[in-house]
Formats: C-alpha cells, sequence, structure tokens
C-alpha cells in the first residue's frame, strides 16, 4: 500500500502525473461551475444535464463509430444542452413546476440513453467496450488522448469563469437589477448554462452520469458552510473536489476493478459531512455547542436570581439556603440544580458552608440585575404591549437572559426607572 | 384626476400588462416631469411593483410603451437606476453590504475589470448616506431587514443617476430610519433628481410625495399629491376593484385569450 502510493504521488510515471492533473482540473472546474448552480438555486439541473448526456454519447457513437472525445463530447454536450431547453420549454408553457419538469426530462433521456447502449452493446462492435464508462466513469484507465482533451476543456471552464466572473456573480445575486443595468444578462444566462453543460460533459468522464451531480453540488454546499466569501467558496470548493479525485483516482489506480466515481463521491460526501459538522462559523456542532452554552447559562443565572429572591424573601437577614429551602421555591430538578451550583461555586459566584449555599458579592449582582430586568420587563409589556399584569410574567422569565446592558440602559431611561413590577414587588436597582 | 404634465421625464402611454396571460395593468397612462418625488400607491395586488418593471423594462408589456428622457429604456440604462424589492433576492448570498454596493459601480465598458479607487469611495459614500458605513465588511446575511434595505438604497445611489425608481424602499425599516431615507430623498429631489417610490401606507403618502400616481389595476389618479386627497380617489383605489374588469381578467386567463389582437 505504502509502496503504491509512493509510486503514485511520487510522478515518476508520466501516466499517473497526467491522470493527477486531469483529477484536479476535472474536479476543480466542475466545483467552481456547481458553487453558481447552487447560488442561483438551480442545483438539480445538474442532474438533469448529466443524466441526459448519455443519450448523446451513444447516438454520437452510432453515428460517427469512433471514440474519439470531440465526436462523443460534441454529442453530450448538444443532448445536455437539449434537455434543458426542454424543462425550461415545460416550465414556461404549462403549469408543471420545475422540480417536476426536472424528473421528466430526466428520466425520459437516461432511459433512451440506457435503451440505446444496450443496443450497442449487443451489436457485437469491438469498439464499443469503454462506453459503459460513462456510466461510473474512470479516469485512471482513461487515454493520454483524450485526458489532454479533458484537462483543456477543464482549464477552458476555469478561464471562462475567471473572465466573467462578475457578471456571472450580478445574475446570481439579483437577475432583475442586473437587467436594469443594462447588462446583457441572456447572453450571460446562456454561457453560464453552457458552462455548466461542459462541466458536467468533462465531469462525467471522472464520476460518471449518475453521479455527477454530486460533484457539481456537493463542494460547493460544503464551502459554503467553511465561508461567506464568494472568492473563497469557489476556491475551497475547487480545492475539496480536486482532493476527493485525487484520492478516488488513487484507490482506481491500486485496484483497477474499482469504479473511480463512487469512490470520489464517497470520499466527497465524507469531507462534506465534515465541514457540515465542524465548520467554525456554520457547523451544526457549533451550534449545538451555543445553545448549550446558553442553556447553562440561563441555568446560573436562574439559580443566582432564586438565591437573590430568597434573601429578599426575608429582607435580606438569611442569606445561606440548602438545597431542598431552594427547591420548594423553584421547580427544577435536583441533580441540575447541584451541577449548576457546583458551576457557580467554580466561577466563585456561590459559595458552599457546610450544607448551605451562598451568593458571593459577584454571585449577588448577577442574581440582583437578572431580578431587575425581569420586573422591568414586565413594566415595559404592562405599560407599552398594554398587556394584563397577570400575562407578562413567562415573556419576561426568557427576557431576563436576552436583554444587554445597553438595552438595560434603554429600558430603564424610557420607563424612567420605575420603583415596582406590576405584581408591586420592588425592583432592585444596582446602586442601592 | 389624471394630469399630464408638458415636457414629461417619464412618459407612459397606455400600457397593459399582463401576467402569465392574466392582465394586471390596464391601459395605463400618465406623464411625471423632473425634480418630483412620487409615490405609486395602491393596495396589494394592484399592479405597483409590475407598473415599476414594466417602465424598468423588466416585463414586456401587452401594449403601449414607456418613454423616458424621450427614449426607450434600453438606451438610456446608465440614467436610470432601480431598487427591488427586498424579498426579490436571496440574503443568504456569500457577500458583504459593500461587495452588493459596488454593484450600483458597474460599467458596460469595463465590465470585466476590478472596481476602481474612485468606484469605492463611491460605495463607501452612498452607505455614508444610508447611515450603514459601519456595516460596510458585514455579511450581507448578518444584517436586519431595514438594513438589508439600506443596502440596497445606497446600490442604487452608487448609480449616481437622474431618475431612481424604488420598490417599497420602506418595508420592513423603523421609523427613524423611514425618517431619514425620506429626508434623503427630499434632498435629492431638490437636487434635480427625480424618483419614483412604491408605497403601501396611505397615511404617510400624502405627506411624503409631490406627486400621486393611485393604482389599482387601472389607473385612478396622477396628480399632485394635495389633489389625489379626495375621498373619491381614495375610495376608487382602494375600495375593492372594479368588478367588471376582475371578471374580464379572470376570463382572459381561463380561456386563455389574448389581450390585444
Amino acid at each position: 500500500m505504502l509502496e503504491t502510493l509512493k509510486e503514485f504521488f511520487s510522478f515518476t510515471d508520466a501516466n499517473v502525473t497526467f491522470v493527477m492533473i486531469g483529477s484536479i482540473l476535472i474536479g476543480a472546474s466542475s466545483a467552481v461551475v456547481g458553487c453558481f448552480s447552487v447560488l442561483r438555486k438551480r442545483a438539480l439541473i445538474g442532474d438533469v444535464i448529466s443524466h441526459s448526456v448519455l443519450p448523446g454519447i451513444c447516438i454520437a457513437f452510432l453515428l460517427f463509430n469512433s471514440k474519439n472525445p470531440f465526436v462523443l463530447l460534441g454529442g453530450a454536450f448538444l443532448s445536455g444542452w437539449l434537455s434543458i431547453i426542454w424543462v425550461d420549454y415545460i416550465e414556461r408553457n404549462s403549469n408543471i413546476k420545475s422540480d417536476a419538469a426536472i424528473g421528466i426530462v430526466l428520466s425520459v433521456f437516461f432511459g433512451a440513453g440506457i435503451l440505446i447502449l444496450t443496443v450497442i452493446q449487443h451489436s457485437g462492435n469491438a469498439a464499443q467496450s469503454g462506453l459503459d464508462h460513462f456510466i461510473f466513469g474512470n479516469i485512471a484507465s482513461m487515454l493520454r488522448q483524450d485526458l489532454y482533451v479533458l484537462s483543456g476543456m477543464s482549464l477552458f471552464l476555469l478561464i471562462i469563469i475567471l473572465l466573467f466572473y462578475k457578471p456571472f456573480v450580478y445574475i446570481s445575486f439579483d437577475r432583475n437589477y442586473a437587467v436594469s443595468l443594462g447588462m446583457p444578462v441572456r447572453f450571460y444566462d446562456f454561457m453560464l448554462s453552457s458552462i455548466t453543460v461542459l462541466a458536467v460533459t468533462v465531469g462525467i468522464q471522472a464520476v460518471g452520469v449518475v453521479l455527477m451531480s454530486a460533484l457539481l453540488i456537493t463542494p460547493a454546499v460544503a464551502a459554503r458552510f467553511l465561508t461567506s466569501k464568494l472568492n473563497y467558496m469557489l476556491l475551497i470548493a475547487a480545492l475539496i473536489s480536486s482532493v476527493c479525485c485525487i484520492i478516488g483516482t488513487f484507490i482506481s489506480y491500486t485496484a483497477p476493478s474499482m469504479p473511480t466515481g463512487p469512490w470520489i463521491i464517497v470520499v466527497l460526501m465524507l469531507l462534506s459531512m465534515l465541514a457540515v459538522f465542524f465548520s467554525p462559523s456554520r457547523g451544526i456542532l457549533i451550534n449545538k455547542w451555543r445553545q448549550q452554552k446558553n442553556y447553562r447559562k440561563i441555568l446560573e443565572e436562574n439559580v443566582l436570581k432564586l438565591l437573590f429572591q430568597l434573601c429578599e424573601k426575608t429582607g435580606f437577614k438569611e442569606q445561606e439556603w440548602n438545597i431542598s429551602q431552594m427547591l420548594d421555591k423553584r421547580n427544577m430538578g435536583e441533580q441540575q440544580l447541584k451541577q449548576t451550583l457546583r458551576r457557580l461555586e467554580k466561577k466563585g459566584l456561590v459559595e458552599k458552608k457546610s450544607a448551605e449555599w451562598t451568593a458571593t458579592v459577584n454571585g449577588v449582582i448577577i442574581g440582583k440585575r437578572m431580578v431587575r430586568l425581569h420586573r422591568l420587563w414586565e413594566v415595559y409589556l404592562t405599560q407599552y404591549l398594554k398587556l394584563p399584569s397577570d400575562h407578562v410574567h413567562e415573556t419576561a422569565e426568557a427576557m431576563e437572559h436576552i436583554l444587554n446592558p445597553e438595552l438595560e440602559a434603554q429600558l430603564e431611561t424610557i420607563l424612567n426607572k420605575p420603583e415596582f413590577d406590576p405584581h408591586n414587588s420592588k425592583i432592585p436597582y444596582q446602586d442601592e | 384626476m389624471i394630469k399630464q404634465v408638458p415636457n414629461p421625464l417619464i412618459e407612459v402611454h397606455d400600457l397593459t400588462v399582463s401576467y402569465h396571460t392574466k392582465p394586471v395593468l390596464w391601459n395605463i397612462d400618465f406623464s411625471i416631469s423632473k425634480g418630483q418625488l412620487v409615490g405609486i400607491i395602491g393596495p396589494n395586488g394592484a399592479g405597483k411593483s409590475t407598473l415599476l418593471k414594466s417602465i424598468m423594462g423588466l416585463i414586456e408589456p401587452q401594449s403601449g410603451y414607456v418613454k423616458i428622457f424621450d427614449k426607450n429604456i434600453d438606451e438610456i440604462r446608465d440614467r436610470v437606476s432601480y431598487v427591488p424589492q427586498r424579498e426579490s433576492v436571496d440574503w443568504d448570498f456569500p457577500a458583504s453590504a459593500l461587495d452588493v454596493v459596488l454593484m450600483g459601480r458597474y460599467s458596460r465598458k469595463s465590465w470585466f475589470k476590478r472596481y476602481t479607487k474612485l468606484d469605492r469611495e463611491i460605495a463607501f459614500e452612498s452607505l455614508d448616506k444610508v447611515n450603514m458605513k459601519a456595516f460596510a465588511n458585514r455579511q450581507i446575511s448578518q444584517l436586519s431587514g431595514g438594513q438589508q434595505q439600506r443596502v440596497f438604497l445606497a446600490r442604487a445611489l452608487a448609480q449616481q443617476t437622474e431618475l431612481y425608481l424604488m420598490d417599497e424602499p420602506f418595508a420592513g425599516v423603523d421609523a427613524s430610519t423611514e425618517e431619514s431615507i425620506l429626508q434623503l430623498l427630499i434632498k435629492m429631489t431638490k437636487e434635480g433628481k427625480t424618483i419614483l417610490v412604491v408605497h403601501h401606507d396611505l397615511q404617510t403618502a400624502f405627506k411624503y410625495f409631490d406627486w400621486m400616481v393611485m393604482l389599482n389595476t387601472s389607473l385612478i389618479a396622477s396628480c399632485p399629491s394635495a389633489d389625489a386627497m379626495t375621498e373619491e380617489v381614495i375610495q376608487n383605489t382602494y375600495g375593492g376593484k372594479l368588478p367588471l374588469l376582475s371578471t374580464i381578467s379572470n376570463l382572459i386567463k381561463q380561456k386563455n385569450l389574448p389581450i390585444r389582437e
């Protein structure tokens, strides 16, 4: 394994080098084009095109009896375009919605493609072997000449995007506005559709028609999780896709019976899942962690508030409370309360003396603030939203954890520092 | 109450527009003179946005035409800027406020070039005019609705044109922002710019605009605000559509009939 790895990445084998460069270019170009499909909310269009190129390839082969890459890709390009036109036509001239139109066109073309492919395979034509590579893709076993063509086309795609980056961004974000600026929007639409068809035509060599839309869309989606800047998004998508294409190609290089496409897609999915889960800004994990953090903060603030309220009740004569006294006042789990108290103790906000707890100076400040915010918000709701006083507690319970010092100051000003809340409890201010 | 003006800056002539064969604007005919702050007013579904889009050449009319500066819109696009409705785009698009405003600096001559230093200065200035300079590098997805609205406004300002068409620029902005935007628009009209604003709030409309275009599928009024403030005009605008016209609209849609021979 290690030997093959060394051999593969040492670039001593010229063939391997070409395959590598080809993989990188194909991966990068389809990912970059895919970013625009995703941003224009036309992610499924890649799926239509990729399924629809199959009959084009087969018919081109039948007509010219050749596997020349230009002939096959030409056929693929034409039937890919035809499918887009068809989908557009159905959407425009009937009540059928875009998803249904896509479903119809995709399956009709793919069905026809498989049909013709089967006929060719049973015709006894010796030249046909390898046509089925279009179903699942295979870069590793590709002829040098084909690889040149594909790499050239990928490079061409990347250059087009670089050149037309600005107009493509304009029409992806706000098409109407682009028209209002006097941009030749239809021309750019045509360009974008064409490069999508071209990217699919090139990409199916790597992953095959069935999995092509994954190669188009997944890197873009993963990249969006990792950045909020469009140029970085394109770059990251290209990077992710290239890496996956190299890995997939390497696997089918070492085990020629392994199909390239599925391996590329599996690796791609793994990488994307990593991005979706672990993205530092939008990842699922960071969101969960933020929620958890907020939840704990709310618990802590509630316990400090509870201690303050208990003291308040006795006119601050008594300041130390045991667990059962606390549970009597507020309905929460005993375990939860104990855990929260322990966390507060670590932060120096409460102290434990034998079996009783008391808030430290800093703890009292927070507890007092919670009570104050709660009551201020109740006053606000009764005065400004004209709510009856028995309807305000629930909202205030949540709001006390949300209001920041600026909002608190605003609230105090507009309410003119009221002395009592709607339930006639005194509002405790910090300086008192 | 339809007053035609001499030497109009915008001339909308007998405009009829359909959406999917259903007519939404019937024979709209009015004219606007230079330097006016114009309100396009009407109930939901009156065709206000459609009118704006038709003037902007974004929708092909069934019949009639629009002339701006006595020319076809396509000839003078660099003299008109458009503020679409905020909901018309996906604000999760990966871009900063500045990126969006810079789009206003598009030039047909150098579409592939990078933005110049001047473009950036103008974009910052425009953001400053709507009090959004501090948010220039903020992702648009993180802005509030009112802030997004102001970014759209700044983008149009960055175009530095003579005529502005704005679709609901006050939607979703708070009262103080609305006031500051209004002051900005008034200042612009004093500098000789002409501004058309789709607005849904009748209460404030009479206060805000010099000229009113009142719509309800058909044109009810096009006149100075003071003249539009009659019970008859308001009743015709908001008192439901003309029943016969609605019936015909539906018939045309159902039977797929052409509205023009």
